[in-house]
């Protein structure tokens, strides 16, 4: 790991001052920076904790009922406390393993947009709204592209608000070494229609699955999906599975959420 | 380089790091606590768990700064007062939940934060909760029925 200074500020208005600088980075859980730190792959000059930021922690729900995560609650509190929203829940508590789930943190996973990540489905499959410390970003607009997002240089993720669905489910088929998912699918029907994103499978990243979201909206059965099928073009093909069997375990998994989802 | 202080197994303890100075670092070669053991650097094999605030974490994926003013539990802070085993050691021993040793201070940790949350957890539930903990010799059904054991459980339920 190339040296850095650390700075570890307890207000958002102080991390974002901090950010400013340049080469500066944002630091949450580490559990995916800090590997990454280990291999120079990222060398800033000064690195931001935001774990001793109160005003980033803690779930509550909104008045309009949407729950609301501030960016720097673990995975662990998440699937301990998001009883709200049990699906979002569950996911958390999927995640790696529960020394990765103590520290790790929804805002960083969000930030960071691996193309294999759970929470990306999660936020993109409930239209969550991913607040920053200068705006609002709708899911829709926020994910672009292998760990690519609309942030920009120094904004940080202080909060994302999940709409509650009527039901919804997540299903992950776990690459069993990296405990990421090898593709999971994250199925949402709210009582404007129904959301369907997949996270592992596509090079380009967290994408929506417009036909099964269509088929879906007026049968929400996991029949409804039978005559759909997906292409393999654009599909990650890598030692542990091939483009085509990606794509096939899309619409499995699509159709073990909706009937998971009940 | 900066100051940190922290509790370490109930002893107030500080000392000056860098940035970038992993609590590992800080606790094996800080404080001589070499109890704690890094297996893999990459986040992976969880023989580096202690508890930081109760909490079970990988001590190679987290810095020293960041555990300033907590409560850090490590291995050499498992025995009981008088220097015997604590119950999850002695199940470990008695069952046979080690060979050589080297994950056995990450899977004690773990097992410890386990019985904390959950003190009569399912088999499954313990293969679960170890997902993070990697052992290369026992085969894990050892390592199983020692948590069972130190619960209070019969180990005859775990699969062979
Ligand atoms: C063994 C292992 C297994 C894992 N398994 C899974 C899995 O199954 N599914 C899964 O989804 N993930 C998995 N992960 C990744 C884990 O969820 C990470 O916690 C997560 O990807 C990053 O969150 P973090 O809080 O640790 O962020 P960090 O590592 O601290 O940061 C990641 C990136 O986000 C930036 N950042 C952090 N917070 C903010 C913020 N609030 N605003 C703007 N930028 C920010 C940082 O600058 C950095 O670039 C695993 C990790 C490990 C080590
Ligand atoms: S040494 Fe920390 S997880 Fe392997
Ligand atoms: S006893 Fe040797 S690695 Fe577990």
């Amino acid at each position: 790991m190339y040296a850095f200074d650390f700075e570890r500020p307890t207000t958002i208005a102080d991390a974002v001052k901090a950010l400013s600088a340049e080469d500066a980075q944002a630091l949450s859980g580490g559990q995916t920076l800090i590997p990454t730190l280990k291999q120079r792959l990222a060398s800033p000059s000064r690195l931001v904790s935001l774990t001793a930021i109160p005003e980033l922690k803690g779930i509550c729900v909104a008045d309009d009922g949407a729950l609301c995560i501030g960016a720097a609650t673990s995975h662990a509190d998440v699937a301990a406390e998001a009883t709200a929203y049990p699906a979002l829940a569950a996911l958390a508590g999927q995640i790696g393993d529960p020394a990765v789930r103590n520290r790790g943190t929804i805002g960083g996973s969000l930030a960071n947009n691996d193309p294999s990540a759970c929470y990306p489905a999660a936020a993109l499959g409930s239209g969550a709204t991913i607040v920053t410390d200068r705006r609002k970003i709708a899911a829709d607009d926020y994910f672009q592209g292998m760990f690519e997002t609309a942030l920009d240089e120094g904004e940080i993720i202080t909060e994302v608000r999940f709409p509650v669905p009527e039901k919804a489910a997540y299903i992950k088929f776990e690459q069993p070494a990296s405990r990421f998912a090898l593709v999971g699918v994250f199925v949402a029907k709210y009582a404007g229609g129904v959301r369907v994103a997949v996270t592992g499978a596509s090079e380009d990243g967290v994408f929506r699955w417009a036909e099964a979201e269509a088929a879906l909206s007026s049968d929400f059965s996991a029949g409804a999906i039978d005559g759909l099928s997906v292409g393999a073009d654009g599909m990650i093909g890598d030692l542990h599975g091939t483009p085509e069997y990606r794509a096939h375990l899309v619409k499995v998994l699509t159709a073990r959420a909706v009937a998971a989802a009940g | 380089m900066t100051k940190v202080s922290m509790t370490v197994n109930g002893k107030p303890v500080s000392g000056e790091v860098e940035g970038r100075t992993l609590l590992v670092q800080f606790l094996r070669e800080g404080q001589g606590l070499t109890g704690t053991h890094v297996g893999c650097d990459t986040s992976q094999c969880g023989a580096c768990v202690v508890h930081v605030d109760g909490k079970a974490v990988k001590s190679c994926t987290i810095f020293a700064a960041e555990a300033e003013g907590a409560e850090v539990t490590t291995i050499e802070g498992m025995a009981n007062p008088d220097g015997s085993l604590s119950t999850i050691q002695q199940a470990f021993q008695d069952h046979h939940g080690l060979q050589c040793g080297f994950c056995t201070p990450g899977m004690v940790m773990s097992a410890a934060a386990l019985l904390a949350e959950n003190p009569k957890p399912t088999e499954a539930e313990i293969r679960d909760y170890l997902e993070g903990n990697i052992c290369r010799c026992t085969g894990y059904h050892n390592i199983v029925k020692a948590i069972l054991a130190a619960s209070g459980q019969d180990v005859a339920v775990a699969a062979e």
